[in-house]
């Protein structure tokens, strides 16, 4: 039975959390969650990212690889519309949405080696996606990503005024056992929905 | 084969389509930015002010290279340049960012701009040097000298540091300049080992006599204050040698006018350097007294010098700091402990020059 989009959109949130339950994109996740409005811009950047090279990666793995026999170089490729696309989006929002600079065009090169980027277009394959369901995929997987890294930015701001971290554990000590908390807190979602 | 098919093509259809956007989509004009009020540099726009001012000859410190990581290059913005961003919210303080201070990495050029840099980082240029002579000091800090190529001249005050290029990575290091003004045609370093480090790990493992090293500078507010007749106390530990000795010799040819003690902090006899040279001057000069202390001698070495923690030692011997002023160098800590002892001891916090590491 083909799976809904809407379903694999909630689980990539809940029950698939990228970043909490496949532990993808830590270093982003760990550097970057220390505000909550840099959290939120690198969320919303990483989001955008992940729909438009997953939607891009689909048709050129299915129209373009499997027809010529290259699936070897899906990996390489893969990379590479990355790193494209993420350069011609900071063109584009560089000349015709200079407000968005600000908010979050600057997180976009960090995203090029991002690892959750390249993991949802391998995801789409191994779980042998259609596009419309690849692009909900990406939507979701984003914005789990989004809702983790804005979760982790709220409890250390929160922490940095009422908690006394001892020395050793500060930064990303921390941040590596909050991480590990709410990992466990995102198990509790986990019999809901299942999409493999 | 295919597959090598695919990926060429899809690499030139790519390579294409960016090459064909950059044309289209970034172009700013000409833009100005205006240095200081008087000088006025114009650009095409699109790219970050630090690499503006890097390929204008403008050296301000930046240790990553650009990539936003260190915090170092940082200036007055007084008009244009948008709002800080959050790339840059980790290093600039609230009181900076009243100021309108910014990273010149993060400032991107898209149209004309005002900045002020101080004058004393104007004097910073890119030289060109052969490693002239490595030699071991102790265990773990090395000796490096660089010959200026192109007989080009160095003009610095005692006290200052140069960045070094290093080479492949694109990076820079700063490090305090050991030796006096007066040798203007070589830099002097002392370099430690720290485990991991980038620099010190390519001077004490790849660097060799005759490589060539880009080097710029000088850069720092940490000097000697000519202007002043003040006794001074200087402490340093480790490499915190460096901008001392520098100080020392300075002062050692000009007949050594003013009263100075120079404390110097080590663990063990391993780790004492240049004795004999301080020690030789202070024969030469009655106003200056070099006094090494060790924090924790073995009985082995028959230590006979000073024992303990430095700021205890300066605790011992400087009674009153009335009309003194301080430089202090070396790690944090050291400095912070320096700094509470000798303003508890009278002296003013504006006369404690320093610089941490």
């Amino acid at each position: 039975m083909a799976l809904s989009p809407l379903m694999i959109f909630l689980a990539a949130i809940f029950t698939h959390n990228i970043a909490l339950s496949y532990l993808l994109g830590m270093c982003p996740f760990l550097a970057m969650s220390r505000q909550l409005n840099t959290a939120f811009g690198m969320g919303i950047a990483v989001t955008l990212v992940m729909v438009i090279t997953a939607a891009l990666n689909w048709p050129i793995y299915h129209f373009i690889l499997v027809p010529t026999n290259s699936q070897i170089i899906s990996y390489i490729l893969f990379i590479i519309t990355i790193a494209a696309s993420v350069q011609l989006l900071e063109m584009v929002i560089e000349r015709f949405f200079p407000q968005l600079q600000n908010s979050f065009a600057i997180f976009l090169p960090l995203i090029t080696v991002n690892c959750t980027i390249l993991a949802v277009s391998l995801f789409m394959l191994l779980r042998d996606y259609s596009f419309i369901q690849t692009v909900f995929f990406a939507a979701g997987s984003g914005l789990g990503w989004t809702l983790a890294i804005t979760v982790m930015a709220a409890i250390r701001g929160k922490m940095r005024l009422i908690s006394d971290v001892p020395t050793q554990l500060r930064g990303a000590g921390i941040t590596m056992i909050i991480a590990g908390i709410l990992a466990l807190a995102f198990i509790g979602f986990s019999g809901m929905m299942r999409i493999q | 084969m295919m597959p090598v098919i695919v990926i060429v093509s899809i690499l030139f259809t790519i390579a294409i389509m960016l090459i064909v956007a950059e044309r289209f989509l970034i172009s700013y004009g000409d833009c100005a930015i205006t240095l200081n009020n008087e000088r006025n540099i114009s650009v095409k726009g699109g790219d970050s002010l630090l690499s503006y001012l890097t390929s204008n000859k403008i050296f301000i410190p930046s240790a990553c290279g650009g990539k936003g990581t260190c915090g170092f290059c940082k200036v007055k913005v007084s008009k244009g340049g948008g709002t800080l961003l959050p790339t840059e919210e980790i290093y600039v303080t609230r009181q900076e960012r009243a100021e309108g201070v910014r990273m010149a990495c993060q400032v991107k050029i898209r149209s004309s701009i005002e900045i002020n840099i101080p004058e004393s980082l104007l004097g910073a240029s890119e030289m060109k040097a052969r490693v002239g002579k490595i030699e071991k000091l102790t265990h773990d800090i090395k000796y490096v000298r660089f010959d200026l190529l192109d007989s080009e001249r160095i003009s610095f005050k005692p006290g200052q540091y140069i960045q070094i290029k290093i080479p492949g990575a694109g990076e820079y290091r700063a490090y305090s300049i050991a030796s006096e003004p007066s040798k203007d045609s070589c830099v002097e370093l002392t370099v430690r080992l720290v485990p991991g480090g980038l620099c010190s790990t390519y001077v004490h493992e790849v660097m060799e006599e005759g490589d060539s090293v880009d080097l710029t500078g000088p850069f720092g507010d940490f000097c000697l204050q000519e202007d002043s007749d003040r006794e001074i106390v200087g402490i340093a530990g480790g490499c915190g040698m460096a901008p001392i000795r520098s100080i020392v010799h300075h002062m050692a040819e000009r007949g050594m006018p003013r009263k100075m003690s120079y404390f110097f902090g080590a663990r063990t006899t391993k780790d004492l350097f240049y004795t004999k040279e301080l020690k030789d001057i202070e024969s030469k000069h009655p106003n200056f007294k070099y006094i090494p202390a060790l924090s924790e001698p073995r009985p082995h070495e028959k230590w006979e010098g000073e024992v303990g923690l430095i700021t205890h030692v300066v605790d011992r011997y400087v009674k009153s700091t009335k009309n003194m002023e301080a430089y202090l160098c070396g790690p944090p800590p050291m400095i912070d402990a320096a700094i509470a002892l000798l303003t508890k001891k009278g002296m003013d916090p504006e006369r404690i020059y320093f610089d941490k590491f």
